[in-house]
């Protein structure tokens, strides 16, 4: 008994060990922002230290940050509205009207989501240059909404198909029109799915670099472009500010991802594993 | 908004449907005919957003289009159409971008499925904290991967204060820049960091979806612990694993943001993978014709690994009933 007790207890640590070296690059990252830039490159490192909002008063709240956030922002909401706008209506026709081509239809659209960016990347930029939508805020929410499409009607077709059908019935029997069905029955039982979802379009569209780097310079940016910049050296006094730009570009999405755990994993094998 | 939909909800309540009708054939009919082509708006829209930029990818790949050269936009004929292709195939720089791609792509896989696992079968057993390390332990996969990639290179790996050069000195060894003397090494770590979680994720959700009885019927059978994973717990989370794999492949395949970040792509080409080569051959080199051929490769390359897991999709729900 007390040797399975101990035997409990030295698994649990270890676990939470591990857990701690992974997230650890995470919170070394958060205290270096806190740090000064003196601190932030002492060696040995600074394990202990008079914590400074300076970084975040710089970098973040002073610095471009804030601006390229708008810009995330924008793209991300935008492209998530215009997923779901196409997605909801598409998911209602694949849960509750199935043909013989339902699951073909549906495999497809899975199968577009993992096309591979760079194969399209070319005739992406000539499209939208001679669209006039290179930098723009519209260019990649049109861009980011198709991405996120197959997602959206994968997760909410699996929502649907849950939902009790008798309800729809009865609402149909009371000769309730599509919208009245959508709108009274359909979306207050799916709001938490919902929900779900499109956080984790926000989560994958906020992360998302390639095409925006490709596709935008300066004016329509999101925050990956600009957090890209730090790459190369900037000076020494840099390191705590670059800490405190990359966790306010962080922190929305860590927080997003812990609210919707419980769909994270349908919604990154969209619907495969639930 | 949460009050006018509790209260419009009774709406469709109060009546509950006939409990002999069956449930689809209230669904058919004349109604169904139309509202089965909700789906149209959301297929022709993925129609323009992908398979038309695909159709004209093909179609670049056989021009000798240079943005720098405007003049140059054209076909490159019938009998020289492949010669974007031929030029390529012809050229080592593909074979090693080729094999870069590979080594990192089955590097991360085989490292993140090994620790993947090990982790899944340690957060799979109840104790308290568990919640806690759980979402510790996703949290990598949520982390930007540009972001993540300039912490390691500038928190993490940096040869003078960062924390890697503390850690060797701590243990008396010499500091080495992990980019420098193993560049490639350096993005699989840090990609293997981000994708742990998320195989670690897809497996445990395999192994909370074991039936109980079986796990006991194994275990009063006198399963000892090795014998319940190789004959009770991997069978069962074979679709898991498929997917899993699968899926990171695709991703990590098209890995980008932490190669630009940490390496550009260098020295030389050794950290060069298909995106980034196609990202040098576009936007640096300006040859759409080029990149786009190589476009056709990377979308080959994927397209073998999307209809292995489409097929494991389609099995899997076959086998629900759906």
């Amino acid at each position: 008994m007390t040797r399975t007790r101990l035997g409990t207890t030295l698994w649990a640590a270890l676990t939470l060990a591990i857990a701690f070296v992974m997230f650890f690059p995470i919170l070394w990252m958060v205290l270096t922002s806190f740090k000064r830039e003196i601190d932030a490159i002492a060696f040995p490192p600074a394990w202990i230290f008079a914590p400074t909002f300076e970084n975040w008063r710089v970098a973040v709240f002073g610095g471009p940050v804030l601006e390229f956030m708008g810009n995330t922002a924008i793209i991300t909401l935008g492209s998530t509205a215009l997923a779901l706008a196409l997605g909801v209506p598409a998911a209602y026709a694949m849960a509750f009207y199935r043909t013989r081509r339902t699951d073909g239809s549906m495999l497809w659209m899975m199968s577009t989501r993992m096309l591979p960016p760079a194969g399209v990347i070319v005739p992406l930029f000539i499209l939208f240059r001679d669209l006039s939508l290179l930098d723009t805020h519209l260019g990649l929410i049109l861009l980011f909404g198709g991405m996120n499409l197959p997602l959206v009607v994968w997760m909410v077709t699996g929502f649907m198909e849950d939902l009790p059908i008798a309800l729809l019935e009865a609402a149909r029997l009371d000769g309730a029109t599509l919208a009245q069905e959508f709108r009274h029955v359909l979306l207050p039982m799916l709001v938490p799915g919902l929900a779900a979802t499109a956080l984790l379009a926000l989560i994958f569209t906020w992360n998302e670099f390639f095409f925006a780097v490709n596709l935008t310079t300066r004016s329509a940016s999101p925050l990956s472009v600009y957090v890209s910049t730090f790459k190369a050296a900037q000076g020494d006094l840099f390191i705590a500010k670059m800490s405190a730009a990359a966790t306010a570009a962080v922190v929305p999405v860590l927080l997003a991802g812990w609210l919707a755990q419980r769909q994270l994993v349908t919604g990154l094998t969209m619907g495969a594993v639930k | 908004m949460t009050e006018s939909t509790t209260a419009a909800a009774p709406a469709g309540k109060p009546r509950p449907a006939p409990a002999t009708a069956p449930a689809p054939a209230a669904l058919e009919g004349r109604i169904g005919r139309g509202r089965r082509f909700l789906s149209a708006p959301a297929i022709v829209y993925l129609i323009i957003v992908t398979q038309v930029p695909f159709a004209m990818t093909i179609y670049l790949s056989f021009t000798n289009w240079n943005l720098l050269r405007p003049a140059s936009a054209g076909f490159l004929g019938v009998e020289n159409m492949f010669r974007n292709y031929s030029r390529i195939l012809q050229n080592p720089d593909f074979y090693a971008v080729v094999g870069n791609t590979v080594v990192l792509t089955t590097s991360v896989v085989i490292v993140t499925f090994v620790l993947g696992m090990a982790f899944a079968l340690l957060l799979n057993r109840p104790f308290p904290g568990r919640a806690i390390a759980r979402t510790l332990m996703i949290s990598p996969f949520l982390v930007m991967p540009v972001a993540s990639a300039i912490v390691w290179k500038n928190l993490l790996l940096e040869p003078s204060y960062g924390l890697s050069a503390w850690a060797f000195r701590s243990l008396g060894l010499p500091s080495v820049y992990l980019v420098e003397i193993a560049p490639l090494v350096s993005i699989i770590v840090v990609a293997a960091w981000q994708w742990t979680p998320f195989v670690m994720l897809i497996l445990l959700a395999g192994l909370q979806s074991m039936p109980d009885e079986v796990i006991e019927a194994a275990y009063l059978d006198g399963a000892g612990p090795a014998a319940m994973f190789r004959f009770i717990t991997l069978p069962h989370l074979r679709r898991f694993i498929e997917i899993a794999l699968l899926l990171e492949i695709i991703f990590v395949l098209n890995i980008f943001g932490k190669i630009f970040v940490i390496t550009s792509g260098g020295p030389g080409l050794q950290t060069t993978n298909l995106p980034y080569q196609i990202f040098l051959e576009a936007f640096s080199r300006w040859n759409v014709g080029r990149a786009s051929a190589y476009g056709i490769f990377a979308i080959i390359l994927a397209n073998i690994v999307i209809l292995l897991f489409l097929q494991v999709v389609r099995r899997k729900r076959q086998e629900e009933g759906r």
